[in-house]
């Protein structure tokens, strides 16, 4: 039953490139992560000013999803059910150390609300649900590293419970100098089949 | 593919006591735990808040261990997990899943003064002490969803029991009220200057709370006490990142969704533990959305009022609460409510009733658009 699903897309967004299906698609030649990150948003000709305002971890998640989301004739009506599954191992810790920052001197006391509704790991995936449209199931785990088995079999299980048609899956790990986006559709159209050694193999791909 | 499961056995650490018994009686007395505290360490100017002191959760869990080696959040976890284990009784195996529920976790362990290492914050730390305490042999799923994470992680572990990796599954969530926290919603300016008034026309903003609490769900139908986790939806309101949907479409569709799957009817349920954070725009919304779902007869009630809002931890903390309501067969208050200040018209209640819940809607909203209904459904 589980190999009926297949991984219809991968890409990976690392601090050295971006990569959409194995293929690289832009190399980061001198930028800093943050910099590279709107170097892609440029590279595929994004208009959203909101983008701006995200932390890194949800640009990370955001030009993940674009990447997939936004492929040329995809089916619509199957995107608007995309259920979102996102992990990862640090949550949102590098922002929440900017808000810890900001508190930590009551001399100097300056929390904000812009920074502190990104202390949150689900937020990016809000970010996504917004800008395509999805009223879906969303999840975010953390776990100590990627955990593919759990992965494949909670997907699976979410799509046998027919809440959606298809499902992005997202590794976003955004901490010191460990940064990685890591995503996938998975659903009922690919070559790909959706096993935990597939999903291990495009992830270590990167 | 449908695997029925239930819950069995729970456990409860909340201002109120260490236990459900112990928390149940208060609330039986309406009794609240957001009081007024003047903490120069967490806020420079007084608050309402429901905290537990730490001298409290040492002198518990002496029993269990040395409070030293271990965080405020780590303990009251511990603690909760330890009725949760010892009533259900179950043996844990290759087979039993720990799912962890937590928005902030130890997110004090970031603060200078810290008598724990900066590396406590990672989620993944927190719940290896859990693992290693208790002897868990499966790698820990946490669930960080911002203030569904409670209640998503029962959803959580109904479907990954469907799988072959697991018989069944301990669940504990946990929030503390920090600095972090408390900062941060001064910042959004969406604290209530006095015990927050879920529903209320003077509601005026939320009360952090702190709590842990804790259930054993198994696939395994219990001889007594059995809920069924009947039913679920999680929904993003794909709106507004930090706002709640003012169609409620988010809670609406995660509602329709759990019913659904539940095959429920709006007439069949008993009671709705809902989230009710007494912010304006939520308890607006969540009328909304309970009315476009036609359960605005059903009673409800918030218990924001009386734990104050625990973030990650309270969906699993009122789903608890919520499930002693079910075997005692009594109603609770919404503790804070008074005049009604939203703007279709729902079915507080008041007063206590001693009345049977066979069904239970929990419902809960978060930062980020989230939304999750769980449907619970007496079993014998």
């Amino acid at each position: 039953m589980d190999n009926t699903y297949f991984i219809s897309d991968f890409c990976h967004i690392t601090a050295e490139e971006v990569s959409v299906n194995g293929t690289v698609i832009l190399k980061n030649e001198t930028a800093g992560f943050e910099t590279f990150l709107k170097e892609v948003y440029q590279a595929i000709d994004l208009k959203y000013s909101k983008f701006f305002k995200m932390d890194t971890l949800s640009k990370l998640t955001f030009l993940g999803a674009e990447l997939l989301l936004k492929k040329e004739g995809s089916d619509v009506e199957n995107w608007k059910e995309t259920a979102l599954v996102f992990s990862n191992k640090s949550s949102s810790l590098e922002t929440d150390r900017k808000h810890q920052q900001s508190i930590e001197d009551s001399e100097n006391f300056y929390p904000s609300p812009a920074v502190f509704v990104y202390t949150l790991p689900n937020i990016g995936m809000g970010e996504v649900a917004i800008r395509h449209q999805l009223q879906t199931d969303n999840a975010f785990f953390v776990f100590d590293e990627f955990e593919p088995e759990f992965l494949q079999k909670y997907t699976v299980s979410l799509l046998q419970e027919k809440k959606c048609s298809q499902i992005l899956c997202g590794w976003t790990e955004v901490d010191g100098v460990s940064r990685h986006g890591f995503f996938y559709v998975v659903s009922q159209h690919g070559t790909t089949l959706h096993t935990k050694q597939n999903i291990k193999n495009i992830y270590t791909q990167s | 593919m449908k695997v029925p499961c239930y819950i069995s056995a729970t456990g409860l650490v909340t201002p109120l006591g260490f236990s459900v018994k112990d928390n149940f009686n208060l609330l039986l007395k309406d009794i609240s735990a957001i009081q007024k505290h003047k903490d120069g360490t967490i806020s420079a100017t007084s608050f309402y808040a429901a905290m537990l002191s730490e001298e409290k959760i040492d002198a518990q869990f002496q029993q269990l261990g040395n409070p030293k080696k271990f965080t405020k959040l780590e303990k009251m976890m511990l603690l909760s997990l330890g009725q949760t284990l010892a009533s259900s009784a179950v043996k844990i195996s290759a087979k039993t899943a720990l799912i962890v529920a937590t928005t902030k976790g130890n997110i004090d362990a970031l603060e200078q003064d810290s008598s724990f290492e900066e590396k406590r914050a990672y989620l993944p730390e927190l719940a290896k002490k859990l693992v290693a305490f208790y002897n868990f042999t499966t790698q820990p799923i946490i669930v960080s969803n911002a203030c569904v994470s409670g209640i998503l992680a029962v959803a959580v572990a109904k479907r990954i029991l469907t799988t072959d990796l697991y018989d069944n599954a301990v669940i504990v969530a946990g929030d503390l009220v920090t600095k972090f926290t408390l900062s941060g919603f001064q910042s959004f300016q969406a604290l209530s200057d006095s015990p927050c008034k879920p529903y209320s026309k003077y509601r005026n903003g939320i009360t952090l709370g702190e709590g842990a609490a804790s259930v054993f769900v198994s696939k395994e139908k219990p001889d007594s006490n059995a809920v069924q986790i009947l039913g679920d939806g999680t929904s993003n309101d794909a709106n507004h990142i930090s706002g709640p949907s003012r169609t409620g479409e988010g809670l609406y569709r995660s509602i329709l969704t759990a019913m659904t799957e539940a095959q429920l009817e709006a007439n069949e349920i008993d009671f709705i533990s809902a989230h009710g954070t007494a912010t304006l725009y939520n308890d607006e919304m969540e009328s909304i959305a309970f009315t476009r779902r036609r359960l605005q007869h059903v009673p409800l009630h918030s218990l924001k009022g009386v734990f104050g809002h625990t973030l990650g931890a309270s969906g699993l903390l009122e789903t608890v609460i919520g499930l002693e309501m079910m075997h005692q067969k009594t109603m609770l208050p919404s503790v804070g409510f008074d005049v009604v200040g939203v703007s279709k018209p729902l079915h507080i209640l008041r007063q206590l009733q001693h009345q049977p819940i066979d069904v239970l809607l929990k419902t809960a909203s978060g930062f980020g658009g989230c939304n999750t209904a769980v449907l619970f459904k007496k079993v014998s």
